[in-house]
Parts: C-alpha cells; structure tokens; sequence
C-alpha cells in the first residue's frame, strides 16, 4: 500500500489485530473485531476512534475572525472562546466545499477541523479566500485526534483527568492532562452519542490512546474503526462528504438549515444558496428506512412504482433499530415522512418509507451535576 | 495467516464456496475465510427452490455490514432446499458456515463437475496466497 500515509498510532491499531484499509489516503482500520460489538460499545459502553487522519487548519492574527465569519456557514462571531460550531465552506455556487467543526481558541485564533480527503482543498481555498494579514496553517500532520465516543466516556475521562470534564457542555472544549498527555477535550463526536474528540501533539497519541485504554477496561472501552464509525454516524443521520455533501450540493439540500446564517453575517456562497432555495430545490436528503428485506447501499437508485425519484447517498444496517436504513436525495415533493418509495437492488425494488431523522435518538443527552435537565 | 477452518472432506471454489457431496445431492455455503473476511453478516440472498445454479455464475449475494458479495455456482444444478432460516438468522454464517450456515441444496446436471472442485488442501494454498 504504497504511498499511504500513516497516523502515529498505526502500529498500535495492528498490534491489536486492526484490519487496515486505504482511506481518504490513509491506512486506517476498518475494524479490529466485530464491527456490530465495536457499535454496541459505543452506544452502550465506550469506544476509542483514532481519526488522525482528520485535518486541522489553523487561522490567526487580526482579522481571523472576520475571515472565518466570511468563510463558513454558520455564525461565529457570536461565539465565545472554548466554544465548538458546525458549518459548511461553500463555493459561490452555493455547493459545499468541505463540512467542518469551527473551534475558536482566541479572540483572533481559530481552528477548523476538516475531512482527511479535503485538507489540501480546504487549506487552498481558505488562502485564498483569507485576507493577507491573516496567518493560516496547516496543522494536521503534527495533530493527533483520538475520539473518545458513548455513555461512559465522561466517567472514563473523570478517571484519568486532572480537571472535571464531565460538566464540560456540548460543543465546548478545554485543555486537560490525561495521563501524561496534554490535550485539548471537546465535547463532540460523529457518532450522535454522547462523548469526546481529543486532540493531541502527533507525539503524544501513543501515550494518550494507551492511558485511555488502560482507564477504559473497567469501563468495557473497546478500540473503534472505520466501520462503526460509518454505521453510528448514519444512524445519528450525520453527514458524510463526498456522500451526502459535495461541491455541488447546497447545505440547505442535505438539510442543514440549522448550521447557515441566511439572515446572518454575509457568508461566501450565501448568496447562491439564498438564491437556489427561492428558486427552489430540485433535490432533498432523506432518511428512509427499509420495509421488506435488504441492504441499501451508496449509488443504489431510489425508485416509486417503477421511475427513477433520486438515488441513495449512504445505508446500511442499523444495529441499534435492527433494520436497515439509509440516507439519499429525493425530489422535494417526495421529501415528507410516510413517503413510500422503492430502493433499486441490483434491478429489484424494495420497499422503503421516508422516515425523520436522526433514526436513532435520545443518544448524546448530557447529564449536569446537580442539574434536573434529562 | 490467520487461522483458518478448512474441512478436510470438503471440496472448495476459488469463489470461496464449500461443498459437500449428500449421495446424489451436493449441500453449499461459503468458508470460513469468506466469512471472516466479510465479518458481521447482515444479510443473505439466495435463489428459490426449482431455480437453477449455473457453475461458475453469480446466484445469491452474502451482505455483511460494510461489504456486499457474490454467490458464485460450484457446480451446474436444480435447486432442491434453500436455508430459509438464515432469512431471519444471517449471523448462522458467521457462528456456523460449515453447518448451520449452509445455504442450498443441489441437484446436480453432471456430477463429473464435482470432480473439478479444490481439494481442500488447494484451496488452502488459495487461500494462503491471498493473505500474502
């Protein structure tokens, strides 16, 4: 497998009996064991993602912010330092560049965590879209990111932290010293349960991934691969580019409304993408779920009684809801839940409905000391 | 390589399909290797009884949770029983490909072609040369 590159703990990942596969250039595991147990874990347990490969690029210096409002989706400058937020980088055509969790560090520092396969993309079309003052880097290579995913992540942390992370919010993030690792801790995840994504000196993954696995035991932790990471992300209905998301495709299509500012702050591609949807959109994304048997897959085409009606953009089974689920684009029309539509499989159909999203819900529910929220 | 159950009295397909002779019958299901290499299977497609294999085509589809994969005919024949349980149970694949996994029973146009199948240790070679 030559000329992939390797995250710092590839050693670790075959030491333990990883299956490593090429993706998005990297050699990473698509599994260690069972992917349906590594699922399990997560949504009941713990489970511990390396997604080194992720990228980081960093903007600072005066002027940071008002080029990180002008490049993503979502508001930012609304939020405060320690604070995460979703969002999309869009084209002028309204499509989107990449998908991207926004962290701000300081006044004028930011970082964007970015999808492996975009990382030279994004780094070029930040540069060029950033004014000159505005330093931007790419950190990925020497970044390591770890993801700490499920109910017990938080106890797990408690064990082996120097501060409390377990009244850390969602969506925000703090630096803590695990073990004898220094790590920025952000509550979030790709996995729609609750738990953490860490992120570490290239240096010290080896160290963090075992201080979390030596903790994690008592807890039923089980290392995570590609695999699970894949079907937990679908059943949370979370987005996947090059699947969902691409340069062609407006956010407000893949449904997420909730992360544009429309009325907001002027955003590149905004424009375009106010200007598609008043035209109106000629494709949505929808959860559907399969109602006889089957497996949906990517590419499949999505049918009613006989004509061709979208095509499916990611499915497969749903360990949790033991059925079979997907996500696709459908013409608006044939967007609302209860819609019965037919997955095209190799040449047959089955039957599917459009169902709301995310599948499975209830997952990331954060209990605070003292709090009565639940 | 990995461990590997490759059942002495069985006789095999590049395919990675198992066969076992039942006096005029001949009883199929995938190996070991191919199950592992699938992992967790989520789903198992096969032909209906009266419906005919063609040896060396495509007759059925084994879905695990990230692969799909297809069923090739060790041999031309009728279909005469189908494992109707694994509709309901697929894992049977994972936990017993030998046994409860099995997926169809055959009635052989030419039995002369069971002759053509790896011997299992061939097929061990087969399988050993790809984990190379």
């Amino acid at each position: 497998m030559s000329g992939l590159s390797r995250t710092p703990l590839f050693e670790a990942h075959r030491a333990l009996g990883g299956r490593l596969v090429p993706f998005a250039g990297f050699e990473l595991p698509v599994q260690y064991g069972s992917i349906l147990e590594e699922h399990a874990a997560v949504r009941e347990r713990a489970g511990l993602f390396d997604v080194s490969h992720m990228g980081q690029l960093h903007l600072s210096g005066r002027g940071a912010t008002a080029a990180v409002e002008w490049l993503v989706s979502c508001p930012v400058s609304s939020l405060p330092t320690g604070r995460v937020r979703y969002g999309c980088l869009c084209n002028e055509a309204g499509g989107v560049v990449d998908d991207v969790t926004v962290y701000r560090l300081d006044d004028e520092h930011w970082f964007l965590c970015v999808n492996a396969s975009n990382i030279e993309k994004d780094y070029r079309w930040i540069v060029r879209h950033t004014p000159a003052g505005v330093e931007v880097r790419d950190r990925s290579a020497e970044t390591a990111l770890l993801a700490l995913q499920g109910p017990a992540s938080a106890a797990l942390l408690a064990a082996c932290s120097d501060i409390d992370l377990g009244s850390l919010p969602r969506f925000a993030f703090t630096r803590a010293k695990l073990g004898s690792s220094q790590a920025l801790v952000s509550r979030t995840g790709y996995t729609g349960s609750d738990g953490f994504e860490l992120y570490c000196d290239a240096a010290d993954a080896l160290a963090l991934w075992e201080t979390l696995r030596s903790a994690g035991a008592a807890y039923g932790l089980l290392p995570a691969g590609l695999g699970a990471r894949d079907t937990l992300r679908l059943e949370a209905a979370l987005p996947l580019y090059g699947h969902e998301l691409d340069d062609e495709t407006s956010p407000l299509e893949a449904r997420l409304d909730r992360f544009v500012k429309l009325s907001g702050a002027p955003f590149l591609g905004g424009e375009a993408i106010a200007r598609r949807k008043q035209a109106g959109h000629r494709k949505l994304l929808v959860g559907f779920e399969l109602t006889e048997r089957g497996v949906a897959r990517a590419g499949y085409g999505l049918a009613q009684a006989g004509a061709e009606v979208g095509v499916v953009t990611s499915g497969g089974p749903s360990p949790t809801l033991q059925k079979s689920i997907g996500l696709g684009y459908v013409r608006p029309a044939l967007a609302e839940p209860g819609t019965r539509l037919e997955v095209m499989m190799r040449g047959r159909p089955v039957a599917a409905q459009v169902v709301r999203t995310p599948f499975v819900r209830g997952l990331a529910r954060v209990v605070h000391k003292g709090g009565s929220r639940g | 390589m990995a461990d590997y159950d490759i059942p002495q009295e069985l006789r095999y397909t590049r395919e990675d399909e198992w066969v076992r002779l039942e006096g005029e019958r001949v009883v199929l299901g995938v190996t070991d290797y191919a199950q592992q290499q699938l992992g967790d299977i989520v789903f198992v497609e096969l032909p209906a009884v009266g419906a005919t294999v063609e040896r060396g085509e495509p007759f059925g589809v084994v879905e695990s949770v990230k692969a799909v994969a297809d069923l090739f005919g060790p041999v031309s024949g009728r279909v005469v029983e189908v494992n109707a349980t694994l509709a309901d149970q697929p894992e049977l694949v994972n936990q017993d490909c030998y046994g409860d996994g099995w997926m169809l029973v055959l009635e052989p146009d030419d039995p002369a072609e069971i002759e053509d199948l790896l011997p299992a240790s061939d097929y061990r070679q087969h399988v050993k040369d790809r984990a190379e």
